[in-house]
């Protein structure tokens, strides 16, 4: 399974906010994308799950269409975690993770007992298997956000779809997320993530490969510990970054340090 | 057994298995019969109805009277009676100013780009249901005051006073349709209630299901309006009690909707019959006790919508 775009240009109704843009997708791989706000990341993955039409280019799932595939083709494909969000009404955690099994059973059909021991073992391989029968609106943002990933295992599509995953969770919960979803990509498991997010230290902790997208194009892709450069992260986020390499050898990313506090005003 | 005409429990039973007086018999195979199923299946397919209004625009304030159902029903059933029509045709007229008030809101909320489509949606049902409401007013001025004023102003209110089975027998399968696609559909509608994006990445054809199960809705509500006239506070507030006992999903939030507003109506329509020496318009009623107890139900705890 692999989603394939070429040159691809996308943006709401006609008002196109990038073009330009090619990227891959296949098993065992992750994708960072990188960016600051309103870039385009949330229309580009928008775009790539086939919910937001095309403005140009090529997007297809291998080698079909996307645009022609059905909603339920699509989603046993790929799936979307999107950021953890509150519902109106006060599903169970399981009842949340069943609804990936969607697109797994028939148009009239409720989910079977072997999908609930699907949706179980999802939660349980993100460590939350005591989360079920909890009420999903009253989980911390971390815990909601696992049970929208285990959502996505649930569903078992290969390419998996995250919009920063991390973005509202504390410290503690960033970590522990980012460490579940390193686990889920882990080489050999035959799934493909791309994720967006606001912190390059991520993208160099995942070893990901990296898609840096500012102004609605594509400034920089390739492995993090090439293309995460000092000089190229200072352009992207308009503040100076260095890059530095810490004792047990990994890099990690940190402002530079300003001469002086009268630049604050 | 509770009314005017005093009949005893064993009399009632006498006369619906046909051995009661003839007086008995009339009263209670002709009269309250058809009022007690009239009540039931009232209130079943309203508060079935708002169960799924609830799940599909994924908010706890709608109702079916949302969308314009109830104010295009009751603008049909208003034109019947100031046109003088037989009572088949008030029906018919209501049940299709409901249907042409739903049409009238999609279509406008399709024309309408951009912004959030079922925020879009529900703003245009309250723009059109104020339109048919305002032409139902013009309609009360211009009606003879003696004659079916009081009638129009009855119909608005609500009531089963004078229902008959000849009422109910043909909304029964209309209803009984409407019912089929919200049965069918029960596990998309959860997933639909999680919002029209995610919905669609779950493998939902998100759009098609929706106008599917608006259709129905609108169906069931159209055709017990027809019936019993406006009933409101029934699909607002019997969701919330039935989501309380037995949770959101939706394979049990509809029988238990059904269930609850099934009993709800028949008691608050006994009460109605019963209560006074003249009979208290059902919609009043409804209105009495639903405003207080949705009230309640804001104010303690939002367990039912959060």
């Amino acid at each position: 399974m692999r989603i394939a775009a070429r040159d691809l240009a996308i943006g709401h109704g006609r008002v196109a906010i990038g073009s330009g843009l090619s990227l891959d997708l296949g098993p065992d791989e992750i994708v960072c994308l990188l960016g600051p706000n309103g870039c385009g990341k949330t229309t580009l993955f928008r775009t790539l799950l086939g919910l937001l039409p095309r403005l140009g280019g090529r997007l297809t799932l291998d080698g079909h269409d996307i645009a022609r595939l059905s909603r339920r083709q699509v989603a046993r494909s790929v799936a979307y975690v999107p950021q953890a969000h509150t519902p109106p009404f006060p599903f169970d955690a399981l009842d949340v993770v069943l609804m990936g099994r969607t697109a797994r059973i028939g148009a009239f059909a409720q989910p079977s007992a072997a999908d609930r021991g699907m949706a179980l073992q999802a939660l349980d391989a993100l460590g939350i298997a005591d989360l079920a029968g909890r009420d999903y609106a009253r989980l911390s943002g971390g815990q909601r956000q696992l049970v929208l990933i285990a959502r996505a295992l649930a569903q078992e599509a290969p390419l998996i779809v995250m919009d920063e995953p991390t973005a509202s969770l504390d410290f503690g919960n960033r970590l522990a997320v980012l460490d579940r979803i390193a686990a889920l990509a882990r080489p050999g498991a035959g799934r493909g993530v791309i994720l967006s997010t606001h912190d390059p230290d991520q993208a160099l902790a995942l070893g990901a490969r990296v898609l840096a997208l500012s102004g609605g194009r594509i400034v920089a892709a390739g492995p993090a510990d090439t293309v995460l450069t000092a000089e190229r992260l200072t352009a992207i986020y308009g503040v100076p970054l260095t890059v530095e390499r810490t004792a047990s050898g990994r890099r990690v990313c940190l402002p530079a340090l300003q001469s002086s506090a009268a630049t604050i005003t | 057994m509770v009314g005017p005409y005093a009949i005893g429990p064993l009399q009632t039973v006498a006369a619906l298995i046909g051995l009661g007086d003839p007086q008995a018999d009339i009263v209670v195979n002709r009269i309250r019969l058809p009022r007690v199923a009239g009540a039931c299946l009232v209130g079943a397919a309203l508060a079935a109805a708002g169960a799924s209004y609830q799940a599909l625009f994924r908010n706890p304030l709608v109702s079916p009277d949302i969308l314009g159902v109830s104010a295009g029903a009751g603008l049909g059933a208003v034109a019947g009676i100031f046109l003088a029509l037989p009572v088949a045709l008030i029906q018919l007229s209501a049940f299709a100013g409901g249907l042409v008030a739903v049409a009238v809101v999609m279509a406008v909320a399709a024309a309408v780009r951009g912004g959030d489509r079922v925020l879009t949606l529900v703003l245009t049902g309250v723009v059109i249901g104020a339109l048919a409401g305002a032409a139902t007013s013009l309609l009360k001025v211009l009606a003879d005051p003696y004659d079916q004023l009081p009638a129009i102003t009855f119909w608005l209110l609500g009531s089963l006073a004078s229902v008959t089975s000849d009422d109910i027998l043909p909304a029964l399968p209309a209803v009984a349709l409407g019912l089929v696609p919200l049965v069918l559909l029960r596990w998309r509608i959860n997933v639909l209630s999680m919002g029209d994006e995610e919905a669609r990445a779950l493998g939902i054809e998100a759009a098609r299901v929706r106008l599917l199960v608006i259709a129905a809705a609108t169906l069931v509500t159209a055709s017990v309006t027809a019936v019993a006239g406006v009933v409101g506070w029934v699909g607002l507030v019997i969701p919330h009690i039935a989501r309380m006992l037995v949770g959101p999903a939706f394979a049990r939030l509809l029988p238990a909707s059904a269930l609850i507003g099934a009993g709800y109506l028949l008691v608050v329509d006994t009460a109605a019959r019963t209560l006074a020496a003249i009979e208290v318009p059902l919609g009043i009623l409804t209105a009495v006790i639903g405003a207080p107890v949705f009230v309640w139900l804001l104010a303690s705890g939002r367990r039912g919508w959060t």
